[in-house]
């Protein structure tokens, strides 16, 4: 059974906030930063978004005041989670309704001065550490309502930090999830790699019921030192009644790389801001995007790949299946420094589309001020050939048969470009199952 | 007993426009028949049609293996049921790898009740044969592990419907120019891997332009098409006569469709050039 939350509509109000900072024992540079937030929020609160990036999402039927900051652990509540029980990890940490209720990490990896675990209880014990990362340069409060919503309210989230030269060979695991009708979430995600550090931490969101209805207000910052190596996977899974909202944002310093992997198979309306810069000379980057958006769900994400030094190299590919009345959003950026010469940005959306009343927009775009760079973008629609489905169906497949496994195959080229095996065979049985085949 | 594939005074248009004008053709299990004619004659159609490719339309005939009528069958279920078309220019799947890809067709095929989501045969003893087969072609197995059709070279593509012929083990397998576009060692190796798989238990229609298949593959009957319809039925020496004549004395023979196919000719030729 899942308690509900009482059914008052909560304002994200003075008084709201107040009465959720007095639940909160916190260092006073947090509740300043805190503080500072809401008093943006309020004012963002009143300025039209961006219409750049927000005027093809579609936020009227949104409720803020419908979801609410849950207090109690929810930890009874059991998740179909895709990547958990798959492979032994070095560390585990699970959010129910904003509140932490498991966090493992290998004692070996403990030892030699990681920390994983949860937000709240690590500011606490390692402040010093987390203070010069935590919403300062990744994800900046002041960046437009979402932000800084976040940025007051936030309840904890999956905090790594991996100090200078420690590799961590095992993958760790991070689970979102939201359990009680009308709960928001304000997970924060910290990843700090020091330099020549590292790790592979996979994350993902979860519904406990594909009916309670629910808030994701979050962020993601991923913080890396020079020569660090971190692979980072969120597969949002979350049911189709979830609004997700958040702001993602790496920063990858010299000869660091960055492998970041976003999965979007759930919510009903999800818009993902998410930024790279490539802070550092001879920093790398590649994104990779697996998106199947069905029924009247809206999947949108505004990209950026930042190139702030020279010889940087970013590399995104998304592909996205829309299919019933289901729409999907794509708005990339290439934004190139004047002195990020001999910048290599390349970013690709392909779309599939499987229906007459789905809907794709893609968008690339190009901010080149440095002169002697390769830039180069790309986006395809299409729906499934004839000529392929004939072909299949005259090997024995059925039509929808011929239909999905082509599907796959779209997909596949991202799922090559992902190393970790389970998160390769995750997306595709997650695939599988939004297609309507394979067991549970 | 073996299997008879019955095609019946076959009509079929195309866009509304007439191309087949009355096929009819019996292929029994065991049986090669060589489909020869010019350019246009319609064996491609014909082909295509045998397989239920939507495009073409029947509208008039029938199509049947032992009696069982095919003519409103999609081609997922004539697959099932033993017919197989080696493509003349084979279709590419991106990122769908031809293991996953054969042993969805194999499991399908062998087992034509099976639904979506029911089991495949199972991966041992698939990927023993699917490597048994490649060898006997002088396949690399490598080859399973890439996307079907994606990158290959004519060669390639043609071996790889080879291979899934000797996978599939039709009943009845049509051959639409499996030799064309290949050089001469190519050639060589599609038509050694055919007469490997061909016996008693697979009926083959060879359209073909070349001779080097058929020497391979010998033909007990050869079918000679000409607008649309079959003009001639010989052996294996009417092949050979055509590959060294060519087509002039079939046409002096028949002389009607030798001037509808010239009446063709020229409504595509003003049709092209508008």
């Amino acid at each position: 059974m899942l308690t509900a939350i009482s059914s008052r509509t909560v304002a994200y109000d003075a008084e709201t906030f107040e009465s959720f900072l007095a639940t909160r024992q916190e260092p006073a540079w947090v509740t300043d930063q805190r503080r500072q937030a809401f008093e943006v929020y309020r004012e963002l609160l009143a300025t039209e978004l961006d219409p750049e990036e927000w005027k093809r999402v579609d936020t009227r039927a949104f409720r803020p005041e419908k979801f609410a900051i849950g207090t109690a652990s929810q930890s009874a509540a059991s998740f179909g989670t895709l990547l958990a029980d798959r492979a032994e990890f070095g560390g585990i940490v699970s959010h129910v309704d904003g509140v932490c209720s498991v966090s493992k990490l290998d004692p070996d990896l403990a030892s030699q001065g990681v920390l994983f675990g949860n937000l709240s209880d690590l500011l606490r014990d390692h402040g010093e550490i987390l203070r010069p990362h935590l919403l300062t340069r990744g994800v900046k409060s002041d960046t437009d309502r979402f932000s800084a919503w976040h940025a007051a309210f936030w309840t904890g989230g999956t905090v790594l930090y991996v100090p200078r030269n420690v590799e961590i060979a095992k993958p760790l695991y991070s689970l979102i999830g939201l359990a009680a009708e009308g709960a928001a979430d304000f997970s924060h995600t910290l990843v700090i790699l020091e330099e020549g550090a590292q790790a592979t931490l996979l994350e993902e969101t979860s519904s406990a019921s594909a009916t309670a209805s629910g808030m994701h207000i979050g962020a993601v910052e991923l913080l890396q030192g020079s020569r660090s190596n971190l692979q980072y996977v969120q597969l949002q899974n979350w049911n189709n009644k979830v609004w997700h909202f958040a702001h993602q944002a790496g920063r990858v310093e010299a000869d660091a790389s960055l492998r970041w992997s976003v999965a979007g198979l759930g919510a009903r309306l999800a818009h993902i801001h998410q930024d790279v810069y490539l802070d550092g000379k001879g920093a790398t980057a590649q994104v990779n995007g697996v998106t199947f958006a069905t029924d009247k769900q809206l999947i949108s994400y505004y990209t950026q790949q930042t190139h702030n030094a020279p010889n940087t190299q970013s590399d995104l590919l998304y592909k996205d299946v829309v299919r019933d009345h289901a729409r999907c959003v794509w708005r990339g950026m290439i934004k190139v420094a004047k002195d990020a010469q001999k910048t290599d940005g390349y970013q690709r959306n392909d779309s599939l589309l499987l229906s007459e009343t789905c809907r794709v927009d893609a968008i690339p775009g190009l901010e080149i001020e440095a002169d002697d760079v390769r830039c180069t973008h790309g986006a395809t629609c299409g729906r499934v050939d004839e000529e392929q489905l004939f072909y299949c169906m005259c090997r024995g497949l059925t039509r929808s048969e011929a239909m999905h496994i082509i599907v796959e195959g779209f997909f596949q080229r991202v799922y090559d470009r992902i190393p970790v095996e389970i998160v390769r065979e995750t997306l595709g049985q997650a695939v599988e199952r939004k297609l309507g085949i394979g067991g549970e | 007993m073996s299997s008879l594939l019955k095609i019946t005074d076959l009509h079929v248009s195309v866009d509304e426009k007439p191309i087949l004008k009355g096929v009819s053709l019996e292929i029994r299990q065991g049986e090669i028949h060589a489909l020869m004619g010019p350019n246009g004659s319609g064996k491609s159609t014909l082909a295509y049609t045998l397989v239920g490719h939507p495009k073409y339309e029947v509208t008039g005939g029938t199509i049947e293996v032992d009696g069982a009528l095919l003519n409103d069958l999609d081609p997922c279920q004539r697959a099932r049921l033993g017919l197989f078309l080696a493509f003349q220019y084979p279709v590419t799947i991106p990122g769908v790898k031809v293991a996953d890809f054969l042993r969805h067709a194999v499991t399908n095929v062998r087992n034509p009740a099976r639904k979506e989501g029911e089991g495949l045969i199972p991966m041992r003893d698939f990927r023993k044969e699917l490597k048994d087969r490649m060898d006997e072609l002088g396949m690399d197995i490598e080859f399973a592990r890439r996307y079907l059709n994606e990158g290959f070279s004519g060669g390639e593509k043609k071996r790889m419907e080879i291979l899934q012929l000797a996978m599939l083990q039709p009943k009845f397998a049509i051959l639409d120019e499996t030799d064309s576009g290949l050089d001469s060692d190519a050639v060589r190796v599609v038509s050694e891997g055919l007469r490997k798989l061909a016996g008693p238990q697979m009926g083959a229609l060879i359209i073909t332009h070349h001779e080097r298949l058929l020497e391979y593959n010998v033909p007990q009957f050869t079918h000679v098409m000409l607008a649309g319809k079959i003009v001639e039925t010989g052996d294996a020496s009417l092949a050979h006569e055509l590959h060294n004549h060519g087509y002039a004395t079939i046409r002096l023979r028949h002389p009607a469709e030798a001037a509808e196919e010239q009446e063709r000719q020229k409504v595509a030729v003003a049709g092209a050039a508008n």
